[in-house]
């Protein structure tokens, strides 16, 4: 029923790496003396990162052409939704011990847990609408809803920036990637590119072989 | 599928911590000192200075009775490792005492292997690896390593400022001052939390020998700055170098010391070597390491932190779990070893002592 071409399957291997990894180093008691941070700091991390390469997949197409990213798409944004709902999870239950007032304090005080907890709401709905049927359902509202991926991605990166004591290089290199795959999805920069690229197709055409013949 | 791996990592992540909780690499409390008595109110502020020298056992015997201890406490974490399934990567080293001769008398012991408040003492191995010293890097974990060969010695202090007898301190003076073992607590700003076997002597000890004059109200603090042999120094992110500040009554408070060492061995360079300060009511920032300078000044210092982030972090950093930080818990912690949160005491659990140094203070103002 499911046939993955090489890039999918590379793809789920490394999107279940860091999974495999902090198993791996729970298990053989790698983690610091604070293991608890650090299983919410790691599965914080592949959220972003996968989230980030979740909105990297059409500008990737849009610049080079790439169109097998666009079969991982989902994909990847529900791996993001994975690692963000175990890092909740971690938070919520192991770190804060289902003490809902407490985690209810921290809610009200820190801007951080609050775009972060926000972040994963419409992480969580758009996990839940991912399916064909709910695309099916909900048609043009679909893509709609979806581009609120956007303000997911927004949300994080303020929850990433704002947990960091002092040196924000990090968060700013992702701001950075994020505001440039943005740009990349602007309709008018699109349509530029694709212009461009065009042109330049079909003239490498003339002059001889394509180098990128999809 | 996801579901069945989502249930091992939890399920493994408990028996991990659990089993970390109870066979950890505990280090065996040895110390040349005496015994805290636990029922007496002072007992924060025992010192060994009556103790005769002779009672002292020399260095080399007590290191080498650590050893053993050492090697069974090893032998003891590979048999819990082995009951678990785990096979033991090294056999324990022999457990036999090589140098404790007849006719030596056996190190006074604190016996303490707890707080005043009944908490057990943070694991050796966790004291020296898990460390902020952003001079070396802000991995906790990589410290250790960076420090390893840091040099402490020759070591100078210079005190000076607002005093009548200004001095230079190298490590023989700083050792003359009568050492004491200190167990505190440690509660990191980020809201975790140890508790250390400290040897050191009260700051106002020093303070004492340079003779404050009228004018002097606060103490300035600085540490070693050096980028050649602190990494973390060449980034350009933190004002460098470290600055610390208290004040005057809080740096003559008997709670608040130089410290040269912990668990009854030399400060390992990790954790501030060769002196730093230790104020156990304050956020651990505040317990500068690697001191090379002290001043007694008028106006109130501005330490490396309240410099960086104001809003964030300010001069006086008491514990206090009213005051919220816009990243970490301040109501509760998580003390190194343990699974749960605890709830933070005011003043990290010293209130009875120092609370009345502030006494009038609208300590959210003053945070």
């Amino acid at each position: 029923m499911f046939r993955f071409t090489r890039f999918q399957l590379a793809v789920h291997a490394a999107a279940l790496a860091p999974l495999v990894a902090l198993i791996w180093d729970i298990a053989l008691g790698n983690l610091s003396v604070n293991p608890i941070q650090d299983i919410t700091f790691r599965t914080g991390k592949a959220a972003m990162v996968l989230l980030v390469a979740a909105l990297a997949v059409t500008p990737l197409n849009t610049v080079f052409g790439f169109r097998q990213g666009l079969r991982v798409r989902r994909a990847l944004g529900l791996y993001a939704f994975f690692y963000a709902a175990i890092h909740l999870f971690v938070y919520v239950v192991v770190d804060y011990g289902l003490d809902f007032y407490l985690i209810w304090l921290e809610l009200a005080e820190k801007r951080y847990v609050l775009v972060g907890f926000a972040a994963f709401l419409v992480l969580l709905l758009l996990a839940l609408t991912s399916t064909r049927g709910w695309q099916r359902r909900l048609g043009k509202t679909w893509k709609k809803l979806h581009r609120w991926i956007y303000v997911a991605a927004v949300l994080v990166m303020l929850h990433y920036a704002w947990v960091q004591k002092s040196d924000i290089r990090q968060p700013l290199a992702f701001s950075a990637l994020l505001i440039l795959l943005l740009i990349l999805r602007i309709p008018r920069i699109r349509r530029t590119i694709t212009r461009l690229r065009s042109r330049r197709a079909s003239k490498t055409e003339d002059k001889g072989p394509a180098f990128s013949k999809i | 599928m996801v579901k069945a791996l989502f249930k091992v990592a939890w399920y493994d992540s408990i028996i991990n911590m659990t089993h970390w909780t109870l066979s950890g690499p505990r280090r065996p409390q040895t110390s040349t000192q005496p015994i805290v008595d636990f029922s007496h109110p002072s007992f924060l502020m025992i010192t060994t200075s009556q103790i005769p020298s002779s009672e002292i056992t020399p260095k080399h015997i007590y290191l080498s009775r650590r050893k053993f201890l050492r090697g069974a406490g090893l032998a003891a974490s590979a048999a819990a490792l082995a009951a678990c399934g785990v096979p033991a990567a090294t056999p324990p080293p022999d457990p036999t005492p090589t140098a404790v001769s007849s006719g030596e008398v056996a190190p006074p012991q604190t016996g303490a292997t707890t707080d005043e408040l009944g908490d057990p003492l943070t694991p050796y191995d966790a004291v020296t690896n898990y460390n902020n010293y952003y001079e070396f890097t802000t991995d906790k974990e990589g410290v250790a390593r960076l420090a390893k060969d840091f040099p402490t010695s020759p070591w100078q202090i210079e005190v000076g400022g607002l005093v009548n007898k200004p001095g230079v301190y190298d490590l023989d003076d700083l050792a003359k001052f009568p050492q004491e073992e200190r167990i505190y607590r440690l509660r990191c700003v980020e809201a975790w939390s140890m508790v250390i076997p400290w040897i050191g002597f009260p700051l106002a000890e020093l303070l004492k020998k340079v003779e404050p004059t009228s004018k002097a109200k606060y103490v300035r603090f600085q540490a070693i700055y050096d980028p050649e042999k602190l990494p973390g120094q060449k980034t350009r992110w933190y004002n460098w170098p470290y600055v610390e500040g208290l004040r005057l009554d809080e740096a003559m408070h008997p709670l608040t010391i130089l410290a040269t060492g912990l668990y009854g061995e030399p400060m390992p360079p990790q954790n501030g070597a060769p002196v730093r300060l230790v104020v156990p009511w304050k956020y651990g920032f505040k317990s500068i390491k690697a001191v090379v300078k002290i001043d007694l000044v008028e106006e109130q210092p501005v330490s490396l932190w309240m410099a960086a982030a104001p809003n964030e972090y300010g001069f006086y950093a008491n514990v206090n779990p009213d005051v919220p930080h816009p990243r970490w818990s301040q109501r509760t912690e998580r003390r190194i070893g343990e699974l749960k949160r605890r709830r933070t005491l005011p003043f990290n659990g010293y209130a009875e002592q120092v609370a009345h140094l502030y006494e009038g203070m609208d300590l959210k103002v003053y945070f």
